[in-house]
């Protein structure tokens, strides 16, 4: 399959529809990096502040999760949906998860010491 | 390399360097074989002397700690390295062809795949000449294997280790063929269900060797280092290497069985000579065994005190899996039922293994019963039910398979006659050696006993169980013998052996060449060879593009050289506890070997090479006579 490349130049709309589809993914990726200096700072906040360990682990793992899924979607380029075979790296990234949390679930259980 | 293709007539040393550093599928898909079958060997021969000694009461024909190390590498060597490669053999030699690719998407990690494994389990196998074998059984619980003397676990863990890499690195390897190499028109919904169990087969492996890895690598601290992550006196518990072990080791069981399933799909349609009935069903269902195969590991480990509410959930669980294995059964059954079914070997096994792997389930459903594993639990009713269910499933599924795909791999039949006697012979060996094993169970004789006290009702069953292990052993001389004669018959030189074949892989005329489809064929819908043979399409399929340069992958030697350093700093590994002043320098030495190659491998750019229309022209004329394949 696909014995020959083919090369063309760029006309000048394409140019234009690049230059602008390029800001606008910046801007995305600015605001994701933005919002994750922002939830690693309340991370420190809350154990700054002296919070309740009660409160203080939840809310860590709480924004621990958000920054997880944030990292995949933005930054991994898990939200590409027109990459090819995102549909198949979704299912294994996840089902992943899933067998691993069954771990963690066992291993917090049903190990008794 | 092109050339080479088409002059055969090569000396030792270069057909020997060749297959050394091949990346081609369908040679790995070959050594696969012949490595399995090696080890086959060995283990059935170990069970074969185990058997020995359990003939007859107080027998003392081997020892009590020779019994351990038989039973310990007997486990291990058939299902880590036998039935793995077995099935890793079909799946290369079969899988590109059935999706209509050139080779898998990374040939060069496909002979990495190969040789790490090639070399874990030869260095598994030398702890029988350096000190004494693994003896803690193949599950290797750590209250056992901690307290081991001798070296015999250190090779389990670092044989095992490497090895395992390996199978990951193949099973990563499947997973990206299957998903990006289809041929135009291969839908997902269109694979032939051997694919289908390979690619769930290998994302189970991408899931389940992880787990094992930090299980050995734990072990491998806790032996070599003095660590404690399992030794309860200084704070560690012995239980979670069971999990660690059982969470892999419970998907590697479906890991196993899977393809055997798929292979099946492939055997049943075309003897029954219809369409296999409930394709999505059967796509479904092997989805849903996948699946449920993770969350089912804590039933190996009932008695172990869980509590009642973890024991609960894993019952139901386990009870979840007979629903899509019988959807399974139900769509074989339903496939054959109204066929104009021909009795060869393949369809024999396929028949023999339907009603086996059944029986083998059904106790499985039994042992699901947590109250009732608590009298089951360490029996001989626990060994009679998963050598029903990886004998009657997986080991059917091999010899089946052998007979079936051997025309496309070797251009040769296996001869049918022998492979008749040598199923009966198996067959009726399996079940004398294993069924009586049920009630051997019932009556209370616990698994791993080296020998046992007479008259306790024992004596008659374990001779009768002896025999049939010797039957079995005679089934598989007489393969053995089968393939040797086999080796010397006429090539076959055509398309489609058995006349009935559905899927891409009957489409290609044998001796298949190095590059497979000379041109990338298109798929019309399932069973794609059928369709076209259906629409009166001699040719067995249209192509999805002209006649044009091939790009195919260069040999290379580097997978074998990173094997053996890793093969070589094991060594070092082993023998450094013991205070071996050149085990640090080896372990260095072997490790450097394996990172060089690496750096090796990363920098120089390898293209590799086209092969050009003429070549492909003269390959084909070459092979197939005047005109090419037509």
């Amino acid at each position: 399959m696909g014995h020959d490349t083919q090369f063309q130049a760029k006309s000048k709309k394409q140019y234009e529809y690049d230059r602008h589809h390029n800001a606008v993914h910046m801007r995305k990726q600015v605001v994701n990096f933005a919002i994750m200096i922002f939830l690693t700072f309340l991370a420190f906040a809350v154990v700054v502040a002296d919070f309740s360990a009660y409160f203080i682990k939840p809310v860590i793992l709480l924004l621990a999760g958000v920054q997880v899924v944030l990292q995949l979607y933005s930054f991994m380029h898990m939200d590409d949906k027109k990459a090819s075979h995102m549909g198949v790296i979704s299912t294994f990234v996840w089902f992943g998860a899933v067998i691993a949390f069954t771990m963690f679930l066992t291993f917090l259980t049903i190990i008794w010491w | 390399m092109s050339s080479a293709a088409v002059t055969n007539n090569k000396g030792f040393g270069a057909t020997l360097w060749d297959y050394l550093t091949t990346v081609d599928h369908k040679k790995l898909g070959v050594m696969y074989l012949f490595a399995g079958t090696l080890f086959f060997a060995i283990a059935g021969f170990e069970a074969l002397l185990m058997r020995l000694q359990l003939m007859i009461p107080n027998n003392d024909f081997v020892s009590a700690g020779t019994f351990n190390e038989l039973l310990t590498m007997h486990g291990t060597t058939m299902l880590f390295l036998a039935a793995t490669p077995l099935l890793f053999g079909f799946m290369n030699a079969v899988v590109p062809l059935q999706i209509g690719a050139r080779d898998v998407a990374f040939p060069f990690l496909n002979s990495l795949g190969f040789w790490l494994f090639f070399l874990g389990a030869i260095f598994l196998h030398l702890s029988f000449f350096l000190g004494g074998a693994p003896d803690a059984g193949w599950t290797n619980y750590a209250s056992l294997a901690l307290y081991s003397p001798g070296h015999g676990i250190d090779f389990y863990v670092l044989g095992l280790q490497i090895s395992g890499a390996g199978t990951l690195i193949s099973g990563i390897n499947f997973i990206v063929t299957i998903i990006t190499m289809r041929a135009p028109g291969m839908t997902f919904m269109r694979m032939p269900l051997f694919t289908w169990t390979t690619l769930i087969t290998s994302a189970l492996i991408t899931f389940a060797f992880p787990p094992l890895t930090v299980g050995l690598f734990l072990m491998l601290v806790d032996r070599m280092f003095d660590a404690n992550f399992f030794d309860h006196t200084m704070g560690g518990n012995t239980i979670i290497w069971e999990h660690l072990f059982w969470i892999f080791g419970h998907p590697e069981v479906y890991i196993l069985v899977l393809p055997a399933f798929g292979l099946f799909s492939e055997i049943i349609p075309v003897f029954a000579r219809k369409r296999l009935f409930g394709y999505s069903s059967m796509v479904f269902a092997t989805i849903l065994i996948g699946f449920l195969g993770f969350m089912v590991w804590a039933h190996h480990m009932f008695t172990t005190g869980l509590g009642a509410t973890a024991n609960a959930i894993f019952a139901v669980a386990t009870m979840a899996i007979a629903v899509p294995t019988g959807m399974k059964v139900f769509n074989w059954i339903m496939t054959i039922w109204g066929g104009s079914v021909k009795v060869t070997v393949p369809m024999l096994y396929a028949l023999g293994f339907i009603p086996s792997f059944v029986a083998g389930g059904v106790t499985g459903v039994m042992q699901a019963a947590a109250p009732l594993d608590y009298q089951l639990h360490d029996s001989y009713f626990i060994v009679a039910h998963f050598h029903y269910v990886i004998v009657g499933g997986i080991v059917t599924a091999i010899f089946g398979s052998m007979h079936f795909y051997w025309p496309i791999m070797f251009n040769r039949a296996l001869s049918e006659k022998l492979g008749v006697w040598t199923f009966w012979i198996f067959f009726i060996g399996f079940h004398c050696t294993f069924f009586i094993q049920h009630f051997l169970g019932l009556m209370g004789m616990p698994r791993r006993v080296f020998t046992y006290q007479a008259d306790q009702g024992w004596d008659l069953f374990n001779f009768i169980s002896s025999i049939g292990a010797i039957l079995m052993a005679i089934g598989v001389v007489l393969l053995v013998i089968n393939i040797i004669i086999t080796a010397k018959s006429k090539p076959l030189n055509c398309r489609d052996y058995w006349g009935d074949g559905r899927s891409l892989e009957w489409a290609i005329k044998t001796p298949v060449p190095f590059y497979n489809f000379k041109q990338t064929p298109l798929v019309r819908g399932y069973d794609p060879y059928w369709l076209e043979k259906h629409d009166g399409n001699k040719e067995g399929m249209i192509y999805a593009e002209p006649l044009g340069d091939i790009h195919m992958p260069n040999n290379s030697i580097l997978p074998l050289v990173m094997s053996i350093g890793m093969f070589v700093a094991a060594f070092g590994a082993l023998y450094h506890p013991d205070g071996k002043a050149w085990a640090i320098p080896v372990l260095i030495l072997g490790l450097a070997i394996t990172v060089g190659a690496m750096i090796v491998r990363s920098v120089k750019d390898d293209l590799g090479f086209h092969v050009h229309v003429e070549e492909i022209v003269a390959t084909e004329e070459h092979l197939y006579g005047n005109g090419g394949n037509k």
